[in-house]
Formats: structure tokens, C-alpha cells, sequence
């Protein structure tokens, strides 16, 4: 499959232009009518803390616009303003807090097919619903044709409060991706996790899985946060790991230090090849993100002092070209690579720094 | 010392055991109320899904640290805000303990697992950030690896202090011909893995200071920025 993203403005800036993949975007409805109890009011309002934490003040919108918000605000901030040429639908569900789900396939679909330059679809499946559920999955897939699928494993279903990723039935669902020619998984870890007494961050799942399908990718997003460390461990020992910078990059307005360290650690350990650009819209907007990391230099003191320099050819696979060869999509010659590669691609693992 | 004071002190030796400090410095004490042995305390945090583990940790903790104080005969902590309040509140002052806080969902022996987990990440960490300082003194990281703890220059620095703490914390051997660079497991390090040890190390502090910077802002932003009971500011705010 070949994808092309048209008629969109190219960022230039100092000479230089940049291809951009926006990840991980939503078509979200928390609005007062779809939410179904005290958890959606809090996930939505939890959401917002984020979104008013971490961005610059005149990106910030009003509760009840962030809450709902319409296909015009959306082709707006992504494609008029926001310098993005495709940008990835990552459905999640959690039809547990809200009536008609969060931003659910079918949501989202209705987009991707009006605008099918523009977008690509990715759907989800829900593995404790078992064999009903591998049988729902499929009919999913064959009805809305999505590319990858995004994985929520702190979702909450009946009395579960979330999945691993290799449980049973979450393999019996990988291998029908394979099946189907699904090959990106994205992974988003969140807070709960059965059993409640574990680290519900951990990501050893995601290595375990990893190993068990090197033909799958999977792209952890928000890069493992909080468990950078861990991400990075696995990252070094499976290949097939990449990391989606989704609620990483509003730091570099907020907490710039912190950001450069980010990025910082995961080119060291992961390298460039491997490091996905998303703005999580409507969390936070691509314009601002796209120009502020375009313009990113390390901070000047010691604690940055042996970290490589972050090229422009560096942010053009960040920002568009890592993602384009993940899922085939096709990237204007004058948009590609401007330096032949620079032999800075993955530099470490812990056994071999 | 006061009774308020002695309770302020027992507080601020209760942690957040993802982030490493005191609950206090975070901001997540928001109200202290002590008349005549009884103790109420209320706390706070950054989002209403933080981890409910962690968070049962934290109040159970403050309960306990509570208690030990002398002059104190009952103490009541609530947790405020968060999705799990009820039961993790319930839980602790009814003395339940986590599994029986959460019945049915969890498994295994409490939380006292997950607590080692993180007072190894913490382990690491601390252990960095005391080399870091040693290598700006002018050591090397072969004259690290060689160093026993009863060669570390003194007086000892803070992060000394945090690090013995944390290493006696994992019953780890601290006496002073102890070698200082060790795993959580209490292996030393061979002076060919020091350099690449470390840089794994400082992975996991620049992890566990992030998301520290990262909770005080969304704290900051769920209830304003008006200082609480004890806390102190983000290191971004004055590190530049």
C-alpha cells in the first residue's frame, strides 16, 4: 500500500524542510451528553490538567471546546496550521466512562474516509472479551479497513482494570494481526492494571511480546513515561520497539530541560531510526510542537554537555520520515533526507555503550 | 519540639515512592490539624488516576509515620480527589491492608514487592547522583570503582546520605570497606562496567526527576499554585 498526504503547507525554516507524521491524534467526545459517569468526568478533566500544564497559554481552549470539538477545529489545527501532511487516528474505547466511546473506530472512521488523503485509521481490539472478541476484531477490521491498531492496556472492562500484553488472549489477537497483514502495534500503558499491587508502567510485557513477533512493530507511546528507563532498556534488546513521543513533546515548552533530557536518552539509546513525532491532538496542537522542535538545541550547562548535536536531517525522521517508512507512506523527494546518514543510528545498548 | 512540629518531621520522611521525596516537598500534604493526640491529615495528588497503588502506599505510610510520633494516640489521613478515594481511605484507616482495600484485585504478597522495585530504582539513582558529584570533584571512574564506602570524602554530602540510606533500606552491605559501586543486588561492579553502569544510572534518575518535575506541574495546575504544608519548588524552576 503507497499513501501520499497532498496539498498540505511544508514547514521551511533557515532552508530546511520537514515531511510531518503526526502519530497519534483523536476525534474525541467527552462532551457532557456522551459521558457516563463520575470516571469520564475525571478522565476528561485529568486530560485537560495535562493539556493547560503543558501548553503555551494561547493554545489553550475552553473546557467545553476541549470536551467536544468539530472536524473544522481538527482539519484546521492539524492541516491548515499545523504543518502536517498525515496524521494517525489511534482509537481508544473506554466505553466503560463514556456512552458512545472515547474516539472509537467508527468515530474516527468517518473522518479518515472523508479525507482518506489526509488520514490513516488505526482500530483496536479488545482481548478479554476472548474468542467473541477475536471474532468482533475481524469484523471490525473488514468493515473499516483500519492499518495498525492501538492497544489502551489500562482500559477498564467489567470488573477488570486493565491487560498485559502477552496474556493469552492478547497473543491470540497479535497473531491475527499478522493474519490480516496488521504490522503496527501501538502500545499506551496507563495507571491500573490487574493485578492493582504491580507497576501497571512496566513495560516487560511489550519485550516479551516483541520477541515472540519480530515481524510486528511496536511503537510504545509516550515513549514508556513514566518508565523512560525501562523503554530504553527494551528498546536496546528488541529492534521491533520504537517510541512515540506523544505527551513527551509538550514538555519542550513547559519543562525544556527535562524535554531535552528525553531526547537526549533516546537517541543515545535507541537512535534516530526509532523515534516517532505526535502531538496527541486535541491534547496539545502540531504548530507550536512542529516549530519548537524544529528550533531545539540542548541547553548550554554540563548535564548536556555529551549528548550529539540534534541535525536537521536528525528532526526530519522524527518528524515525518520514521513514520512514513512504518506505514508506506510516500514522501516528496524534496522532502526526504538532505545529508547522506550520518552513522548516528542506534549507538548503544547497556551491554554496549 | 511540638507536637505539630514532631508530626511535620514524621511527614517528611513519608515519600513518594515513584518519584523519591518527601510527600511534603511535593506539595501533597494540603491540611495538618493536631489537638491533643489526634492527628488529621488530608492529602492530595496530581491527577484523580494516579496509580491507586502508590497512592494506598502514601496514605499508609502517613498513617503509620503518624502514629509513631510520641504524644500521638490516633490519626485519621484521607486521601482527597481520586477515583479510588473510598476504598483506599477505608482501607487504610480500617487497617486493611491493600489486598483487602481492593479485594479480588490484587494478588501476591501486598505491596511490599512493588515497594522494593522502586527503592531499587531509587537505589540506582541516588548512586549516580552521588558519582556524578565525585566525578565533578575530580575522581575517575577507576578510582571510583575502586572506592570502599569508609573512602568517601568527608563530610558526607547529601547525596551520600541519601544513597547509605537507601542502600541500607535493601539490607546492603554499608560498613566502610564496602565496595561504593554496587548493583541493587549488592554485586560490585567491575571497573571495565563502571563508565556504562553509570550511564544506565543516570537514565533512571533523569526518569525519576522528570516525572517529578512533571507531577508538581500538574498539581499546580489541578489546584493553583499556592504553597501547602512544607512544600518546596520544581528543580526546573530553579535550575534555569
Amino acid at each position: 500500500m503507497s499513501f501520499q498526504g497532498k496539498g498540505n503547507i511544508v514547514y521551511e525554516k533557515d532552508g530546511e524542510k520537514y515531511f510531518v507524521v503526526d502519530e497519534h491524534i483523536h476525534y474525541w467526545d467527552a462532551s457532557p451528553e456522551n459521558t457516563t459517569n463520575k470516571y469520564g468526568e475525571g478522565f476528561i478533566s485529568c486530560f485537560y490538567d495535562y493539556h493547560k500544564n503543558l501548553s503555551p497559554e494561547e493554545y489553550v481552549w475552553p473546557y467545553e471546546k476541549y470536551r467536544k470539538y468539530s472536524e473544522e477545529d481538527m482539519m484546521h489545527d492539524l492541516f491548515e496550521i499545523g504543518y502536517v501532511d498525515v496524521a494517525i487516528f489511534q482509537s481508544t474505547y473506554l466505553t466503560d466512562f463514556y456512552d458512545n466511546g472515547f474516539n472509537t473506530t467508527a468515530r474516527n472512521a468517518t473522518l479518515r474516509d472523508k479525507y482518506p488523503d489526509k488520514f490513516i485509521l488505526n482500530g483496536s481490539f479488545e482481548p478479554r472479551r476472548g474468542e467473541v472478541g477475536l471474532e468482533e476484531f475481524e469484523r471490525k477490521y473488514e468493515k473499516y479497513n483500519f492499518t495498525g491498531v492501538k492497544l489502551y492496556t489500562a482500559e477498564w472492562h467489567e470488573d477488570s482494570k486493565g491487560w498485559k500484553l502477552d496474556d493469552y488472549w492478547s497473543l491470540r489477537h497479535l497473531e491475527k494481526c499478522m493474519e490480516l497483514g496488521i504490522k503496527n502495534v501501538h502500545v499506551h500503558k496507563g495507571p491500573t492494571i490487574w493485578p492493582l499491587n504491580r507497576d501497571a508502567f512496566d513495560v516487560a510485557d511489550v519485550d516479551r511480546t516483541a520477541s515472540m513477533f519480530p515481524e510486528l512493530n511496536f511503537i510504545v507511546e509516550h515513549v514508556g513515561l513514566p518508565r523512560l528507563e525501562d523503554f530504553c532498556w527494551i528498546g536496546t534488546q528488541e529492534p521491533n520497539v520504537y517510541g512515540g513521543l506523544a505527551v513527551a513533546m509538550p514538555f519542550i515548552h513547559a519543562k525544556p530541560r527535562y524535554f531535552a533530557q528525553i531526547l537526549g536518552e533516546l537517541l543515545y539509546w535507541l537512535g534516530e531510526d526509532r523515534i516517532l513525532f505526535a502531538s496527541d491532538y486535541a491534547l496539545w496542537q502540531p504548530k507550536w510542537l512542529v516549530e519548537m522542535f524544529v528550533d531545539f538545541e540542548y541547553p548550554g550547562d554540563a548535564e548536556f554537555d555529551d549528548y550529539d548535536e540534534v541535525t536537521p536531517d536528525i528532526k526530519r525522521k522524527i518528524l515525518g520520515l520514521n513514520a512514513a517508512r512504518l506505514y508506506d507512506i510516500e514522501v516528496p523527494e524534496e522532502l526526504q533526507l538532505v545529508t547522506a546518514d550520518q552513522g548516528t543510528g542506534p549507538v548503544a545498548s547497556p551491554e554496549n555503550p | 519540639m511540638t507536637v505539630r512540629e514532631a508530626v511535620l518531621d514524621a511527614l517528611s520522611s513519608v515519600r513518594d515512592p515513584e518519584l523519591d521525596e518527601p510527600v511534603t516537598d511535593l506539595g501533597f500534604v494540603s491540611n495538618l490539624e493536631v489537638e491533643s493526640g489526634l492527628v488529621s491529615v488530608r492529602l492530595r495528588l496530581p491527577t484523580y488516576f494516579c496509580a491507586p497503588n502508590f497512592a494506598y502506599m502514601m496514605v499508609a505510610d502517613a498513617r503509620e509515620a503518624l502514629l509513631s510520633v510520641p504524644g500521638v494516640r490516633e490519626a485519621r489521613v484521607v486521601l482527597d480527589d481520586h477515583y479510588a478515594s473510598a476504598e483506599i481511605n477505608g482501607g487504610v484507616n480500617g487497617e486493611k491492608g491493600f489486598d483487602g482495600a481492593f479485594e479480588g484485585e490484587a494478588e501476591g504478597p501486598d505491596l511490599e514487592e512493588l515497594r522494593r522495585v522502586f527503592h531499587r530504582k531509587s537505589f540506582v539513582a541516588r548512586q549516580e547522583k552521588l558519582c556524578r558529584e565525585l566525578l565533578a570533584q575530580g575522581y575517575t571512574p577507576a578510582e571510583l570503582a575502586d572506592l570502599c564506602l569508609g573512602g568517601l570524602p568527608g563530610p558526607r554530602s547529601t547525596a551520600a546520605r541519601q544513597y547509605l540510606e537507601r542502600r541500607s533500606d535493601l539490607g546492603l552491605d554499608v560498613s566502610g570497606t564496602a565496595p561504593l559501586i554496587v548493583d541493587p543486588d549488592g554485586n560490585r561492579v567491575p571497573e571495565a562496567a563502571v563508565v556504562r553502569h553509570l550511564r544506565f544510572a543516570r537514565t533512571v534518575r533523569v526518569s525519576i526527576e522528570g516525572n517529578a518535575t512533571h507531577c508538581r506541574g500538574l498539581l499546580a495546575t489541578r489546584y493553583g499554585s499556592s504553597r501547602v504544608v512544607g512544600e518546596k519548588p520544581d528543580r526546573e524552576e530553579t535550575a534555569v
